[in-house]
């Protein structure tokens, strides 16, 4: 992270999370917005209704849909309509998306949506875990996770930005925690209007539909072609690896802000132990490493910001001279007993010369809380895996054995 | 002028579907957005990379087409473009009145101005005649055959239109390909009038339905004939115009020259269920007094 | 060819598929009979029926498929369906 507090405390207010991206989504001059409420989404969605209800979002229109299917089939309409497009949603909402997910990327349709990361039913459970838009990893859209709510308001206009880059166009599913970053109050910089003009150019797609121009959208592909749509799809994920750091850079050469671009790295340089992770566990991680270092423990964390596309790379110069690193994943592959961080950071090295043993930690379910001595207990284990090795190679943390 | 849908579509020899975008298109003009579900009309049109349309065309997936052809309204009106331009979202029955249900009812109560045609050939006929919500009483198709013990499908057909009228829409119709002046007539009062309005247009379908491929329209005429498909205007609910059939066909005319319908003529107990065809018939002719 | 982005088409591209060859029946017209109604124009499923200057129609055998719904709803029969030969 790159960042002035001290210059940045005059300009902050003190606003809920949700605020904050609502805020954000506004100075993005979106034209169709379109949302379904589902907790903890809702307070995005009411902001921004309130916003259209002031008039202060102009050449904007709000629809308030009868589902999360058709929230983002309306978008599907409006950003091949040549609209800058948003929604908002959570888990449940989300995987009934599922479907149309494929068809937006497919289309290659910049669409912009938040996350509010939930855990998803059965059982119902309304708090955080990642599961949500984890399990919609191979649905071709880009999937960025955000540390705070400051992070969260910034990656929307940065979303905006690398969705409707020309060398992309491809869809974003900009993640913050549900009510971790979204209820909570913090003090956050809105951002100003006219710089996010300045970074954001209108968005002018090559085609649109259009009764003077008019080009045929959603064609079927039969085998003679369908491999190679696909994998100009996987082009253009390859292409946004560059452009995702990109749009950090030029955000923070205009608004003084920097959370890494595909990642982010906190004493890394020397660590023995690296915790990689995703979201607002990070912050958490921040103060264990602190904690432990004061104890001299040379531990350090890398933060994965960008979760598709996934960027194998920088995970393997990050943490190359490490001794073990720690995967923490609010998720789970059920029969594989793993996290996507996990599992994916495992196989993106094993044909590398990388080979540094990985252990993982599944963490948080269902909005478990996980306190400084989890993660301290979490690094003790891997100090295990310095001195002995490997034991257990994945597990769920703090199981409560009573339950079972 | 070049038509508004092209030749060389892969659409069947004596396609319904075609007919009837080919009906709505010269009623919109050119002005117009086509979106358009999964089903035959999208898969014999646009295979890529070439496209029948010679009008913006969309399609997405087979049961959000309804929310699409929304979205596509909001983008015009948010970016001052709307006006002139006719949405028109045209579907199968399946996509219409099946799956594509919950899209198309939040579109309408969303109050959206666009126009809904319905191609309604009373099945799932790109996947292989398969029942629909739409397929109507005693049809046989390939997911509610006629068999020993069954005489087809146990139901009648949904009542889609009366759904619409309850939405509230200012205009829902029902026309056929048969009467192309009364198709053609119907689509430029809809696409004119403002708000999201209907028309359910009845498709006979050659493959589905079982008949020779010329006989597409006489087919398509004799469901009128016989009272079974009764062509009506609903504006804002209340039943404006219904056309009157003066001496109604027996339904047996209609029903004998489709293979779908072919047990009722040789199982025992064909003619109890043709009787009740008829009653559904004879109810239309109560109920729209057509008359 | 190569792919545009999201599988957009140009409009009125299929004229390339030439479904003439479909066809088992080809329709012909009898101009003595035929009294200019554009009926069968009206009801082609593959837009296969051309106009001409005089005011009669031709049919457009690079995509007729033969389907005889002209030949079925000529008030006049002036159309006749006669068996395609190779």
């Amino acid at each position: 992270m790159k960042r002035n507090f001290e210059d940045d405390k005059e300009k902050m207010v003190v606003v809920e999370g949700s605020y904050a991206v609502a805020d954000a989504v506004k100075v993005c001059r979106p034209n169709v917005i379109s949302a379904y409420p589902i907790t903890p989404q809702t307070h995005i969605v009411e902001d921004l209704s309130q916003f259209i209800a002031d008039g202060e979002i102009p050449n904007c229109e709000y629809l308030n849909v009868e589902s999360e299917f058709s929230a983002i089939s309306a978008l599907v309409g409006s950003s091949a309509a040549g609209a800058r497009s948003y929604s908002a949603t959570t888990s449940q909402g989300l995987e009934l998306m599922h479907e149309v997910l494929f068809n937006v990327a497919g289309m290659r349709l910049p669409v912009v949506m938040t996350v509010v990361n939930r855990a998803v039913s059965a059982p119902i459970n309304i708090w955080n875990d990642q599961q949500d838009s984890i399990s919609q990893r191979d649905t071709g859209w880009i999937q960025l996770h955000a540390e705070d709510t400051q992070e969260a308001a910034d990656m929307t206009a940065q979303a905006f930005k690398i969705a409707e880059d020309p060398d992309v166009m491809l869809p974003v599913l900009a993640c913050m925690d549900g009510f971790i970053l979204s209820h909570v109050y913090e003090p956050v910089i809105l951002l100003d209007e006219d710089l996010v003009a300045e970074y954001l150019p209108p968005f002018e797609p090559k085609f649109k539909l259009d009764p003077k121009n008019p080009k045929t959208f959603g064609a079927f592909a039969d085998p003679h072609s369908y491999t190679e749509f696909r994998y100009l799809q996987q082009q253009a994920m390859n292409k946004a690896l560059k452009t995702i750091e990109d749009a950090a850079d030029e955000f923070y050469d205009l608004f003084g802000r920097h959370y890494g671009g595909l990642i982010d790295t906190y004493q890394t340089e020397d660590a023995d132990i690296i915790l990689m992770a995703m979201g607002s566990i990070v912050g958490t991680i921040k103060d264990v490493v602190d904690k432990l270092r004061a104890q001299g423990v040379k531990v350090g964390l890398l933060k994965v910001r960008s979760f598709r596309p996934f960027p194998a790379e920088a995970i393997k110069n990050a943490i190359k001279g490490a001794k073990v690193v720690v995967a923490l994943d609010k998720n789970i592959s059920l029969g594989l007993n793993e996290g996507a961080l996990f599992t994916e950071t495992k196989g993106s090295l094993y044909n590398t010369n990388v080979n540094i043993p990985i252990i993982g930690f599944m963490i948080g379910h269902g909005g478990r809380d996980i306190p400084m001595s989890t993660m301290e207990a979490i690094v003790d284990e891997a100090k295990k895996v310095i001195d002995s090795g490997i034991t257990v190679e994945s597990q769920f943390t703090d199981l409560k054995e009573e339950l079972l | 002028m070049k038509p508004l849908l092209q030749a060389g579509h892969r659409g069947c020899a004596g396609c319904c579907d075609a007919i009837a975008a080919k009906f709505t298109l010269m009623a919109a003009g050119e002005d117009c957005i086509v979106v358009s579900p999964t089903g035959c009309l999208e898969v014999m049109t646009t295979p890529y990379p070439e496209s029948s349309w010679n009008v913006p065309f969309i399609h997405s997936l087979f049961e959000n087409n309804a929310a699409v052809a929304s979205g596509v309204e909001a983008a015009l009106k948010a970016k001052g473009e709307f006006g002139k331009t006719k949405i028109i979202a045209m579907g199968g029955d399946g996509a219409t009145l099946d799956i594509g249900m919950r899209s198309i009812s939040g579109a309408f109560e969303r109050g959206h101005d666009f126009t809904y045609v319905c191609i309604d050939n009373e099945a799932y006929m790109n996947t292989g005649v398969q029942r629909s919500g739409a397929t109507p009483f005693a049809a046989s198709t390939t997911t509610s055959p006629a068999g020993k013990v069954s005489f087809g499908n146990i139901r009648p057909k949904k009542n889609m239109p009366a759904i619409m009228v309850a939405h509230g829409s200012p205009y829902v119709t029902t026309t056929s390909i048969g009467y192309p002046k009364d198709m053609i007539r119907k689509v430029k009062k809809a696409v004119d009038v403002e708000g999201p309005t209907y028309v359910h247009a009845h498709s006979p379908c050659t493959t589905g339905w079982g008949f020779d491929t010329s006989k597409t329209i006489e087919i398509a005429k004799l469901a009128v004939e016989t009272c079974l498909w009764p062509l009506y205007e609903m504006e804002d609910g209340e039943l404006t115009k219904a056309k009157k059939i003066k001496n109604p066909k027996p339904v047996e005319d209609y029903l004998k020259m489709q293979r779908r319908f072919k047990h009722l003529f040789t199982m025992e107990g064909g003619d109890e269920m043709i009787k009740k065809i008829q009653a559904l018939a004879d109810a239309n002719i109560e109920k729209f007094g057509l008359q | 060819m190569t792919i545009t982005l999201g599988g957009v088409c140009e409009p009125g591209s299929t004229l390339v598929n030439k479904t003439g060859g479909w066809r088992t029946f080809r329709p012909v017209f009898d101009y003595d009979k035929c009294i200019k109604c554009k009926l069968c124009e009206l009801l082609c499923p593959d837009m296969s029926v051309d106009a001409r200057d005089d005011g009669f129609f031709e049919f457009n055998y690079d995509f007729c498929k033969g389907c005889g719904i002209c030949a079925n709803e000529c008030p006049t029969d002036a159309i006749e369906m006669v068996l395609e030969e190779k």
